[in-house]
């Protein structure tokens, strides 16, 4: 993959990853964000959280499946695209949808479990966003920062349990959208089986059986 | 399944004379304006009955009943945002799929515990208030947290109660809609117990209030708002006004309803609005007025309490949700 075929791809997938911005441009200049504008906001912009959430977590098994290696150079983009989706999506809630009402959110941050498990998956991708530079890499060192970036399994799985607990009977989207994160966390499950058979089992070294 | 094929009804019984007469003085007027006119607008129109109805033009009176000082919702916003599952889930999915749902001919049985049980047509239906075709501006708020202002146009409920006499055991009156998966796809996925089913209990459906829709906006109900004939209930959430109505039954028992089979704790069989009673999931206490930016408070009874309160004394309405 050449350096200008990365370029194009990520003007690309730049592109892409605004489609939601654009369409929510487009129907608000053109009148058209339903009766319900505020309502259709939040759905577009959960939604988009949730398929980029998707997207991120499916590179790393896409690379590994295909030997395109080069895939991972877009694994920061999408996340951050996210974490772009889900500020927009709790913006809207606390600015548009209750407006600061400072009472509501504590209401709905204690009594609804929608919004609590919602609530907790963004603030679990905050840290993931501060510390997604080159600079934090090296600075976390890539062990402690994969650790850390763990997190966005957690925040994922909130993420379905969120949409799954907020509608009200037809689950045919959150269900499709669980379908597809268990498969990317099988496989997962997967290529950690598949590095250990290949891999010699560890053993210790040999001089040091020798010295027991 | 209990639901039966309606009888064939000859056509001209179906047609209403009105139509017959418009279409006959259009073929007159398109006739003067050129035969390829005529062939592209008539033409769809007399080979699509239905079509013709779903635009019918109706003579109403308005009711004192009526609620005044509110904006009227926009006929846009009421038309293309719409629960009604049997044409699919999305909030634009009735507008887009049901198109083609056919209203006529229309059956409504109405029966059960009842002297004078009888299958009629929507006409007939409508026929059986004295006063005729009434319309009533009501707001109509969602269990979701937003609300509508419809100017409904139908008769009471208790005109046809009335009619069909029923029986001192008759406590409660049971409403079904249509089944009939092949014209409503929501229907081939069991996102609900189809069909759907509503009830009130006797005096509910007795007030004043309650009325069968067969229009809004001057004109006959279109397909994604229930036509050819609904349930409105002013004072309670707006799942309990059942759609596309086939059959109206009087029960002794308290008969179950669709959402409260769904997930009962969430949905009770009254479902009076009250901003006091949370749903589960949310707060009932504010709601989003469509073509509104800021949420309002959200009225006891939707502001329908000096109406209805006094069906309700001395039950505790957080149990009996």
């Amino acid at each position: 993959m050449t350096q200008k075929k990365i370029v194009a791809l990520k003007v690309i997938t730049w592109l892409a990853c605004l489609e939601p911005v654009f369409l929510l441009l487009y129907k608000y200049l053109t009148h058209d964000l339903t009766a319900n504008p505020i309502e259709f906001i939040t759905d577009t912009t959960g939604e988009a959280t949730l398929v980029l959430l998707l997207v991120t977590l499916a590179i790393t098994p896409a690379r590994k499946f295909t030997g395109l290696n080069w895939l991972i150079r877009f694994r920061r983009l999408t996340g951050l695209f996210a974490f772009f989706y889900i500020v927009l999506h709790f913006s809207t809630y606390l600015g548009l949808d209750i407006q600061f009402d400072w009472h509501q959110v504590s209401v709905d941050l204690t009594k609804r479990p929608f919004i609590i498990v919602g609530f907790i998956a963004f603030l679990l991708m905050i840290p993931l966003a501060v510390t997604s530079t080159s600079w934090a890499i090296r600075k976390m060192g890539g062990r402690n920062w994969n650790l850390l970036h763990k997190l966005i399994y957690v925040s994922a799985v909130l993420g379905i349990i969120h949409f799954w607990w907020k509608v009200k009977a037809d689950h045919t989207e959150p269900a499709t959208y669980g379908t597809i994160l268990a498969i990317l966390l099988l496989a997962r499950v997967g290529l950690w089986v598949k590095s250990r058979m290949k891999r010699p089992p560890t053993r210790k070294p040999q001089a040091a059986l020798a010295g027991d | 399944m209990l639901i039966k094929k309606s009888p064939e009804v000859p056509y001209s019984e179906i047609t209403k004379k009105t139509d017959y007469l418009s279409r006959r003085s259009f073929l007159t007027a398109a006739g003067i304006a050129g035969a390829g006119l005529a062939a592209s607008k008539v033409l769809p129109e007399m080979l699509s009955p239905e079509l013709a109805f779903a635009s019918t033009k109706l003579n109403f009176k308005k009711s004192d009943l009526s609620t005044h000082g509110e904006d009227i919702t926009p006929e846009k916003d009421t038309t293309t945002y719409n629960n009604f599952y049997e044409f699919g889930t999305d909030k634009d999915d009735p507008s887009k799929n049901a198109g083609k749902f056919r209203t006529s001919p229309w059956s409504v049985s109405i029966e059960g515990l009842c002297d004078k049980p009888q299958k009629l047509d929507v006409d007939s239906v409508v026929k059986l208030s004295s006063n005729g075709l009434e319309e009533r501006v009501y707001r109509m708020r969602c269990v979701e947290g937003w609300s509508m202002i419809i100017p409904w146009i139908g008769i009471p409920l208790s005109a046809v109660i009335k009619a069909a006499q029923p029986k001192p055991k008759a406590k409660y009156v049971a409403f079904e809609t249509i089944w009939d998966p092949k014209q409503m796809p929501g229907q081939q996925r069991q996102v609900l117990d189809w069909p759907y089913v509503e009830g009130l209990r006797m005096d509910e459906a007795m007030n004043q209030l309650t009325i069968l829709a067969v229009g809004m906006y001057g004109e006959s109900l279109p397909n994604q708002d229930g036509a050819p004939i609904r349930l409105v209930v002013p004072w309670k959430y707006g799942f309990k006004g059942i759609k596309s109505i086939v059959k109206i039954k009087f029960v002794e028992k308290e008969p179950p309803t669709t959402w409260n089979r769904m997930a009962p704790e969430e949905y009770g069989f009254y479902s009076n609005v009250n901003p006091n009673v949370d749903h589960p999931r949310w707060s009932q206490a504010t709601e989003r007025r469509i073509g509104e930016f800021r949420r309002r408070k959200t009225l006891m009874f939707n502001g329908y309490a000096d109406f209805v309160a006094s069906m309700y004394n001395g039950m505790d309405l957080k149990k009996y949700y």
